[in-house]
């Protein structure tokens, strides 16, 4: 974006100052279009939910497109009814494989962002650019050979498969976030340790663990959510049956006779989950895509 | 060389399970994936024979995969702009504190934690084509708000059409890259600022000379962010406009398409070819970072 | 210092974490989390999710736990687009090493690169056992035998070739409602009164009804020979006859509503029953919408065979397999004596609105609708429907629907018959 050198331009002397009142009332003038803008937005981020909402509760007829921004005529929860008797066993399995998924990549980007960042090694750094490439790979172009190596280790499809995938290729981004965390573990407690006679998995186990759990409520939140809302690998190791929510409210949502008014409660239904953990923990949601991203 | 080996042996041992499982997940199923786009491999079967680069030619020549590129190369830039003006809009809206910024915040970031199959089900609704009478989503909006001359056909529109899914990709994404800015600007050292007031400088030459500058980190990050996610762009296109429809074709629906049909060479050339676009945008970024880390 | 403050105040919210986390841990042991197929159960992989298309499945199913009690029907059906969704799920399952039990096809060419690629297994031993070989005509048994074998077992018939058309919107328009079309031309004629009258003319949806669409105008202006011909190779693609189609389906498409491509046969059959659109072309399976909807065949709507191919019946029969692998070989057996008994016909048609494959089901309940198509089948010559896969491979089928789906966002007819010309070429080199 900018190019402008960082440092503070030496500055022209100052015009005369506007006069105290001029300037109080510019800056009210600026608060109204600041909160005005900030209203207008929230508006708009806020349309779809809208719509979603008030066509999940509408009754056949009354739930067609061109009434879409209308409130519904009466309230019916059919469509609720059916979105969760068609996308409630999928929720079931979403659960299964998120939760291990989560916890096993978790906890082995624990393990690598010690090592690659108090534990160092010569080429860490080199390792670490080489794993964090995975992050950011197309899966397309892996996908073929994945079928069929999957295939050769004779994991099945469905739940199994989707665990292997999600930890595998969540890898990058939890070693990313533990690493970065741990960069501001001082130095000097893994010295102490390490002067005690503690090995390396002593260290990581009395000093440095206990002092991860910000670090793995943040990569939990994000391996939990970017596993739930994963569509590419569900698609091609998975089906309606075995498979996650993302592709039972596809088919939900894409079928012949659409029932609207179940395919927005349905797609309301698969997004409580992430959700709810983003406003019960959404600072940390914050801090972890701060930690995907700012590196160092 | 004992003394290395106890320095080095252990850490070296616990990264080892991901790196063997990044090592072959990532970089042997890339090699196996490009190997395989070189063949004749046109069914489940076995290759015959090497063919050279003739799948990459064959694509290159075939109008609907320029098509494709040319849909992935406008999505990606409308999304950029849009997701990181937005984001930058918001974040600057907010960086002072105001009231109710949690709420704001919260607002602005939940679309992030919500699947794009789940989003898509709504804006399927939102920008469905239809005009005048029949209007539905925003067309009827704009038709009941007396902007009726803004309808258009969205994501059917011949040349155009790709742009339209611009739409729910940024409001899906804009609060993201608001996060990011929101901690650059928090980032910047209070004294910085102090610095320049006692200086006597403006509002805007305090943004214009002192904080923007602080901020190309962030806007880097974000564009290597969101760029990527652009061009790995499926759920959105499968869950909005399906699979075949010709307006929205991108490379990785095409890769779909060829794997259904059972033409693995031609699905792993597609693979290879979204890899290496990518990799223009983050191998020199990588490289970059890498380079900054061994200096530190 | 500051790490440790941040420790005291994370490790509730880790608390909460591991409690968040042991909830959900206890919903997912709750449900079955794994994928196989018990002991015992068939899985029926069809598109046949809704409307008179699950009512019919939900038939067979009757019949099928009548017949094989100590078997448990599981429904692995997938919605979406004219079976195209569910193809490409079933074909990413099937090279994924996952089969169903048995899954839906259309009878004919589509079944050609399942063979191809050794993903169902031949039935012509089962035919000859079972004795289904004397339940089927003889014109349906031509059409499903594939170099010596029998690979799939049919369940029910439809006919693409029909025109569905509301009386009272064409009155509106000032149109004879029973005018009968000699040609296209004729057709055509008409479309352009109601669309001067503010009704849509021709309702149509997304890219597969745009095809089928396309079928019927080859039909119309090709005739039975020439139209066979396309799919052997003896018709030219690139010839005048194929250009004089184009043009025609072109100017019809100029007639359909604009909002097509995001539309399923449902919405654009809807249309038709509401009354904002005059006239729809679909398959027989539409009958069963106005069913649904009290409508009255005669009254609240007619039907005629799409002008030009009146006395041909554009034909597409559902049919069932076994594929390689499957893990419950004797229950998928089971299911296939099922879909072809009279009991099970009878029982699928009646409610999906289709005619029935085997001649032993019993079809006297039959609609009105379905009995002029059972006489038709019966007497008229019978031609194979391109959009529903029986006259040419997936794979051929799905580069057509690429390019009209092109042409459908703004194409020239010249590049589509170029397109499809290379196609043809491409396809039938192989």
């Amino acid at each position: 974006m900018s190019t402008v050198s960082t440092a503070p331009q030496p500055v022209a002397p100052a015009p005369a100052s506007p006069s105290k009142s001029a300037r109080a009332r510019r800056s009210r003038g600026i608060q109204v279009l600041r909160y005005g803008l900030l209203l207008f937005f929230l508006v708009i981020v806020m349309m779809p939910v809208y719509v979603l909402l008030v066509t999940s509760f509408k009754g056949p007829g009354d739930a067609s497109p061109d009434r879409a921004w209308l409130p519904p005529t009466e309230l019916h929860l059919d469509g609720w009814r059916t979105a969760w008797e068609q996308l409630s066993p999928a929720l079931g399995r979403t659960f299964a494989l998120v939760i291990p998924a989560s916890l096993i990549s978790a906890c082995l980007g624990a393990m690598n962002g010690f090592v690659l960042s108090r534990w160092r090694f010569p080429g860490a750094n080199l390792v670490f650019t080489l794993i964090l490439f995975g992050m950011f790979i197309p899966y397309q172009a892996v996908m073929i050979p994945l079928i069929e190596l999957m295939q050769d280790l004779g994991v099945q499809s469905g739940v199994p498969s989707l665990i292997v995938l999600h930890v595998v290729f969540g890898l990058p981004i939890t070693t990313l976030i533990f690493r970065n965390y741990y960069a501001g573990v001082p130095q000097e407690m893994i010295e102490a340790a390490r002067v005690d006679g503690a090995g390396m998995l002593r260290t990581f186990r009395s000093v440095v663990l206990p002092l991860s759990v910000p670090a793995f409520v943040v990569t939990l939140i994000w391996q939990f959510t970017s596993a739930w809302n994963d569509y590419l690998f569900a698609l091609f190791f998975s089906n309606a049956r075995n498979g996650p929510v993302t592709i039972s409210l596809n088919f939900l949502a894409s079928g012949q006779l659409q029932d609207y008014s179940a395919s927005m409660a349905g797609a309301l239904i698969a997004s409580f989950p992430t959700l709810i953990v983003y406003i019960v923990l959404g600072r940390w949601f914050l801090g972890g895509l701060m930690a995907g991203s700012l590196k160092g | 060389m004992r003394r290395r080996l106890q320095n080095y042996g252990p850490p070296l041992l616990l990264i080892a399970p991901s790196v063997v499982l990044v090592g072959v997940f990532v970089y042997g199923l890339i090699a196996v994936n490009v190997n395989t786009s070189l063949t004749d491999r046109h069914s489940r079967a076995p290759a015959d024979g090497y063919v050279g680069l003739d799948n990459y030619k064959a694509l290159f020549s075939d109008e609907d995969f320029q098509h494709a590129l040319g849909n992935l190369l406008m999505y990606t830039l409308a999304f950029l702009v849009g997701a990181l003006f937005f984001g930058f809009l918001w974040a600057w809206l907010l960086e002072r504190g105001a009231r109710g910024e949690g709420v704001f915040r919260t607002i602005y970031l939940f679309p992030m934690a919500v699947s794009f199959i789940a989003s898509g089900v709504v804006w399927r609704w939102l920008l469905n084509s239809a005009e005048g009478e029949r209007a539905s989503g925003i067309n009827r909006l704009l038709e009941s708000t007396g902007l009726g001359f803004l309808q258009n056909s969205w994501w059917s529109d011949e040349n155009w059409g790709i742009l339209a899914l611009t739409l729910p990709a940024i409001w899906q994404l804009s609060g993201y890259v608001m996060a990011l800015f929101l901690a650059g600007f928090r980032g910047v050292p209070e004294e910085l600022r102090e610095a320049a007031r006692v200086d006597g400088v403006t509002e805007w030459q305090l943004y214009r000379h002192v904080i923007f500058p602080q901020l190309s980190p962030v806007a880097l990050s974000a564009i290597i962010i969101v760029g990527h996610m652009s061009l790995k762009v499926f759920d959105l296109v499968m869950a909005i406009a399906g699979q075949t429809n010709y307006t929205t074709q991108v490379p990785a629906t095409q890769m779909w398409i060829e794997f259904t049909r059972g033409d693995y060479a031609l699905s792993a050339a597609i693979g290879t070819v979204l890899l290496l676009i990518v990799a223009v945008l983050i191998v020199p970024y990588l490289v970059y970072t890498y380079r900054q880390e061994r200096n530190r | 210092m500051k790490i440790r403050g941040r420790t005291t105040r994370s490790r509730c919210i880790g608390a909460a974490t591991v409690a968040l986390v042991t909830a959900f841990g206890a919903t997912a042991c709750g449900s079955d989390g794994g994928s196989g197929t018990g002991e015992g159960e068939v899985e029926v992989f069809t598109w046949w999710a809704q409307g008179s298309e699950k009512e019919g499945l939900d038939a067979l199913v009757g019949v099928f736990e009548e017949q094989h009690s100590d078997l448990k029907f599981v429904n692995g059906a997938v919605a979406g687009g004219a079976g195209s969704d569910a193809k490409n799920v079933l074909a990413s399952r099937l090279q994924t090493n996952d089969p169903p039990g048995t899954f839906q096809a259309h009878a004919g060419a589509e079944l050609t690169d399942y063979i191809e690629q050794g993903d169902i297994e031949p039935l012509t031993d089962a035919y000859a056992e079972e004795g289904w070989d004397q339940l089927f005509p003889e014109s349906l048994l031509e059409q499903i035998e594939q170099e010596g074998e029998y690979y799939s077992v049919p369940s029910n018939i439809h006919r693409a070739n029909v025109v569905w058309a509301n009386p009272a919107a064409l009155e509106e328009a000032g149109v004879d409602p029973n005018a009968e079309y000699a040609d296209l031309d004729a057709w055509i004629a008409d479309l352009e009164k109601i669309e001067e009258a503010g009704i849509t003319p021709l309702s149509i949806g997304m890219d597969w009804t745009q095809v089928h669409l396309l079928e019927t105008v080859l039909l119309a202006d090709l005739g039975v020979e020439a139209y066979n011909g396309l799919w052997d190779g003896t018709t030219d693609w690139a010839g005048a006859e194929v250009t004089g189609a184009l043009e025609h389906y072109e100017t019809l498409l100029g007639f359909t509503n604009s909002d097509r491509q995001s539309l399923d046969w449902p919405d654009a059959t809807q249309q038709v029953i509401d009354g904002t659109a005059a006239f729809n072309v679909m398959g027989d399976w539409a009958e069963a919408a106005f069913a649904s909807q009290d409508k009255v065949f005669g009254e609240d709507y007619t039907t005629f065979p799409v002008p030009g191919t009146d006395g041909v019946f554009d034909f597409l029969a559902d049919s069932f397999t076994l594929p390689v692998g499957a893990p419950n070989p004797d229950a998928s057996r089971a299911w296939l004596d099922t879909v072809a008994s009279a009991e099970g016909q009878q029982a699928f048609n009646a409610a999906k609105g289709s005619i029935p494959a085997n001649l032993e089901a019993d079809t006297s309940e039959f609609g009105e609708y379905q009995q002029t198509a059972i006489e038709s089948f019966a007497q008229d010559p019978i031609v194979s429907s391109l959009a529903h896969g029986s006259a040419a491979s997936v794979s051929w089928l799905t580069d057509i629907t690429s390019s009209i789906s092109q042409f459908g966002s703004g194409g020239d007819v010249a590049s589509l018959q170029e397109d499809l010309a290379a196609t043809a070429e491409a396809q039938l080199a192989d």
